[in-house]
C-alpha cells in the first residue's frame, strides 16, 4: 500500500510493537477481523445445513441410532397427505400475500410520497406492525378471528357486510387460510411500503415535470415514468419478503397450528410438528429442505440481476 | 393544472384514502389493550360492544399477570438473552463489516458473498438440526443456547447493514489519519468508527428488536419456565388447555412488547432508515 511507505514513523523494530505492525498489514487484518464472524457461520450455519442433509437421508428418530436411508425419506413424504396439502399450501400462502403486499405497498408508498400532515406519526403508526414481536402481535389477531366473540364478525355483522353468525375463521378450510394470509400481510405490508416509499423518493421529480408538460396524465405518469424506474426496488422487496413468507412460522403456529385438518401447515410448522413433535427428525429434516431450492432462486436471482454492481 | 386548483380537497382526499391502512395496522394493538382492560364480565358478554370499554377498566388481569405467574421471569430471560446477544453480534459484525468494506485480502469477495447468503438463510430451515447441535454443547433446555444461537442470524445483518456505512465513510479521510502517523486500529477506532455511528445505532436496534421478537429458537430450545423468554411463555404458558384467559394473554402480549415500543418512539427514523438499508443497499 502506497501510504505505508510514508509513514513517519520508521522506529526500529522492537519485539513489544510486533502485533501492532502485523495489524497495519491489510493482509493480516482482514482475516483476523473477518475470523470471529467465519467461524460463526462455519459451525452454527454451515455445519447443522449439512447435518440437515444428513438427517433428511436418514432414519433419524429422537433417541435412536439412525441409519442411512437414501432418498425414502422424501419418496415417503410424497405419499403422504399432509406434506402434499403443505406443499400446496405453501404455493397457494406465499403468491397471495406477495401478490397482496406488492398492490397496497405500492398503493401506500404512493399516498405516503404525498405533502402530509403528522407525516413522522403517520410513517410512525404505519411501520408499527412490522416491529412488535410477531408472535405476539398474532394472538391478538388470534383473538381477533375467535369463534364466539371474533371482533371482525362484529364489525362485518354491523356493517351489514357477513350475514349471522359470521364465517368461523380458524375452523373452515378457506377461511382459515384467508386468515393467515391477512395476518402475513398486515405484518409484511409496512416493509414493502416504506422500501417502495424510498424508491419513489429516489426517482427524479424534473422527470414529472417534464411528462407534464407534455401533457401525460398521472395514470401514464405511474405506468410510463413510476413503475419502470421502480422495477429495481420491486424485485429486491418481492424477492426478500417471497423467502421470509415461504419460511414463515409464527403467523400460522399461533394463529392455526396448520389446522383445520393441515388447510393451513407450512413447511415450518410441518417441520416442527414431524420433526419435534412426533420426533421423526429424518422426515422432519426433509419438510425442512424444500425451503432450500426457494433458498437458492432468490440468492441467485439477487446476486445475478440486483447486485451486479457490488459483486 | 389540474393538481392545483383545489389543493386542500386534493389534501383531504388523500388523508381519507390513507386512513383505511392506518386503521389496519393500529386496530390490533388497539383491540389488545383493550381487552386486557376490561372485566371478565364485559369480556364475555355476547352482547357488549367489542370496540369499547363500557362496564369500567380493570388492572386485574395485570395483576395476576405479574404476581401469578413467572411473566417477570420470562421477560428478565429476553433481556439477557437479548443484551448478550445483541452486543456480541454488533462487536463481530462491526470488524468483520470494517474488513469487507475496507482492506484488501485472500477471499473477501466469496466472504462477502457468504454473508449475503447466510442473511437470506431462514430460521426455520435450520432450526432442526440447530436443536442437535445446541444438545452436543450441552445447552439444551437453557438461555444460553439462545445466546450463542442468535448470532448466526444477527451478524450476518449487522455485517451486511454496516458495510454500506463504511462504504460512505470517505477512504481518504482514514488515509489522511495514516499519513499523520496514526495506525491502521487507531484510525479505526479514532476516525471510522466515529464516522460509522448513525450506523452502529441503526444495528444495535434491529439487533435488539429480531432477538427481542425471536420466537421459534426461543421455542424449540428452551422449554422450562425459568428459561424460556417473553414470547414463548406468553404462547405456551398462558395457554393451558381449552379455557383461554384472554385479558391475561393480551395483557402479557401488551406488556412484553412495551420495551420494542419504547424504542421505536424514540429511534424511529433510525428504524426507517435501516429498514431501507438492509434491503436496498
Amino acid at each position: 500500500m502506497a501510504v505505508g511507505s510514508v509513514r513517519v514513523d520508521p522506529a526500529a523494530p522492537r519485539p513489544g510493537l510486533r502485533l501492532r505492525e502485523l495489524l497495519d498489514h491489510e493482509r493480516f487484518l482482514g482475516p483476523a477481523f473477518v475470523t470471529p464472524a467465519l467461524l460463526l457461520i462455519v459451525l452454527l450455519v454451515a455445519y447443522p445445513f449439512v447435518m440437515a442433509i444428513y438427517f433428511a437421508m436418514s432414519n433419524a428418530f429422537i433417541g435412536r441410532p439412525s441409519h442411512f436411508v437414501g432418498l425414502r425419506n422424501f419418496v415417503a413424504l410424497w405419499e403422504s397427505d399432509s406434506f402434499r396439502q403443505t406443499f400446496q399450501n405453501a404455493f397457494v400462502f406465499t403468491g397471495a400475500a406477495v401478490a397482496v403486499k406488492l398492490v397496497l405497498g405500492i398503493t401506500l408508498a404512493l399516498l405516503l410520497n404525498q405533502q402530509l400532515w403528522f407525516k413522522r406519526m403517520i410513517r410512525g403508526a404505519v411501520l408499527l406492525p412490522w416491529v412488535i414481536p410477531t408472535a405476539l402481535s398474532t394472538l391478538g389477531w388470534w383473538w381477533m378471528f375467535n369463534s364466539l366473540y371474533s371482533v371482525v364478525n362484529w364489525t362485518g355483522l354491523a356493517l351489514g357486510l357477513m350475514d349471522p353468525p359470521g364465517p368461523n375463521w380458524l375452523g373452515q378450510k378457506y377461511y382459515a387460510m384467508t386468515a393467515v394470509v391477512a395476518v402475513n400481510v398486515w405484518r409484511g405490508l409496512p416493509f414493502f411500503a416504506i422500501c417502495i416509499l424510498a424508491g419513489l423518493v429516489s426517482i427524479p421529480r424534473e422527470l414529472y415535470e417534464a411528462a407534464e408538460a407534455d401533457g401525460a396524465g398521472p395514470a401514464a405518469r405511474f405506468w410510463h415514468i413510476t413503475l419502470p424506474l421502480l422495477k429495481p426496488v420491486l424485485a429486491i422487496v418481492i424477492l426478500f419478503s417471497t423467502i421470509f413468507t415461504f419460511s414463515d412460522f409464527n403467523i400460522v403456529y399461533v394463529l392455526t397450528n396448520g389446522g383445520p385438518i393441515n388447510s393451513t401447515h407450512l413447511f415450518a410448522t410441518l417441520t416442527r410438528q414431524v420433526g419435534l413433535e412426533s420426533g421423526q427428525i429424518g422426515q422432519g429434516a426433509a419438510i425442512s429442505l424444500y425451503l432450500f431450492p426457494v433458498l437458492v432462486f432468490v440468492v441467485w436471482a439477487q446476486l445475478k440481476f440486483v447486485r451486479r454492481q457490488v459483486y | 393544472m389540474a393538481v392545483k386548483r383545489r389543493p386542500l380537497a386534493r389534501k383531504i382526499l388523500l388523508h381519507l384514502g390513507l386512513l383505511p391502512f392506518l386503521l389496519f395496522a393500529v386496530f390490533p394493538f388497539y383491540h389488545m389493550t383493550l381487552t386486557s382492560l376490561k372485566t371478565d364480565r364485559e369480556l364475555y358478554d355476547r352482547h357488549a360492544v367489542p370496540l369499547l370499554i363500557r362496564q369500567g377498566a380493570t388492572l386485574d388481569h395485570y395483576q395476576k399477570l405479574l404476581w401469578d405467574t413467572a411473566f417477570l421471569t420470562w421477560i428478565k430471560n429476553s433481556l439477557l438473552v437479548t443484551a448478550i446477544a445483541t452486543t456480541v453480534s454488533v462487536v463481530i459484525g462491526t470488524i468483520a463489516a470494517y474488513a469487507l468494506a475496507r482492506l484488501q485480502f485472500f477471499g473477501v469477495d466469496p466472504f462477502g458473498t457468504g454473508i449475503f447468503v447466510t442473511y437470506l438463510v431462514p430460521t426455520s430451515l435450520l432450526f432442526l438440526p440447530l436443536a442437535q447441535v445446541v444438545h452436543w454443547l450441552g445447552l439444551a433446555d437453557s438461555k444460553w443456547a439462545l445466546v450463542v444461537t442468535y448470532p448466526t442470524f444477527l451478524v450476518p445483518f449487522c455485517t451486511w447493514l454496516l458495510m454500506g456505512y463504511f462504504r460512505t465513510v470517505p477512504k481518504e479521510v482514514e488515509e489522511c489519519a495514516m499519513v499523520d502517523g496514526a495506525t491502521r486500529i487507531q484510525a479505526l477506532i479514532h476516525i471510522v468508527l466515529p464516522m460509522a455511528i448513525p450506523g452502529i445505532v441503526c444495528a444495535v436496534l434491529f439487533a435488539f428488536t429480531f432477538s427481542w421478537n425471536e420466537f421459534i429458537y426461543a421455542l424449540t430450545f428452551t422449554s422450562s419456565s425459568d428459561q424460556i423468554t417473553a414470547s414463548v411463555g406468553i404462547t405456551s404458558e398462558l395457554i393451558r388447555g381449552d379455557i383461554y384467559f384472554w385479558g391475561g394473554l393480551m395483557a402479557g402480549a401488551v406488556l412484553a412488547s412495551i420495551p420494542i415500543v419504547i424504542l421505536y418512539v424514540f429511534f424511529l427514523d433510525y428504524y426507517v432508515s435501516g429498514l431501507t438499508a438492509g434491503a436496498i443497499k
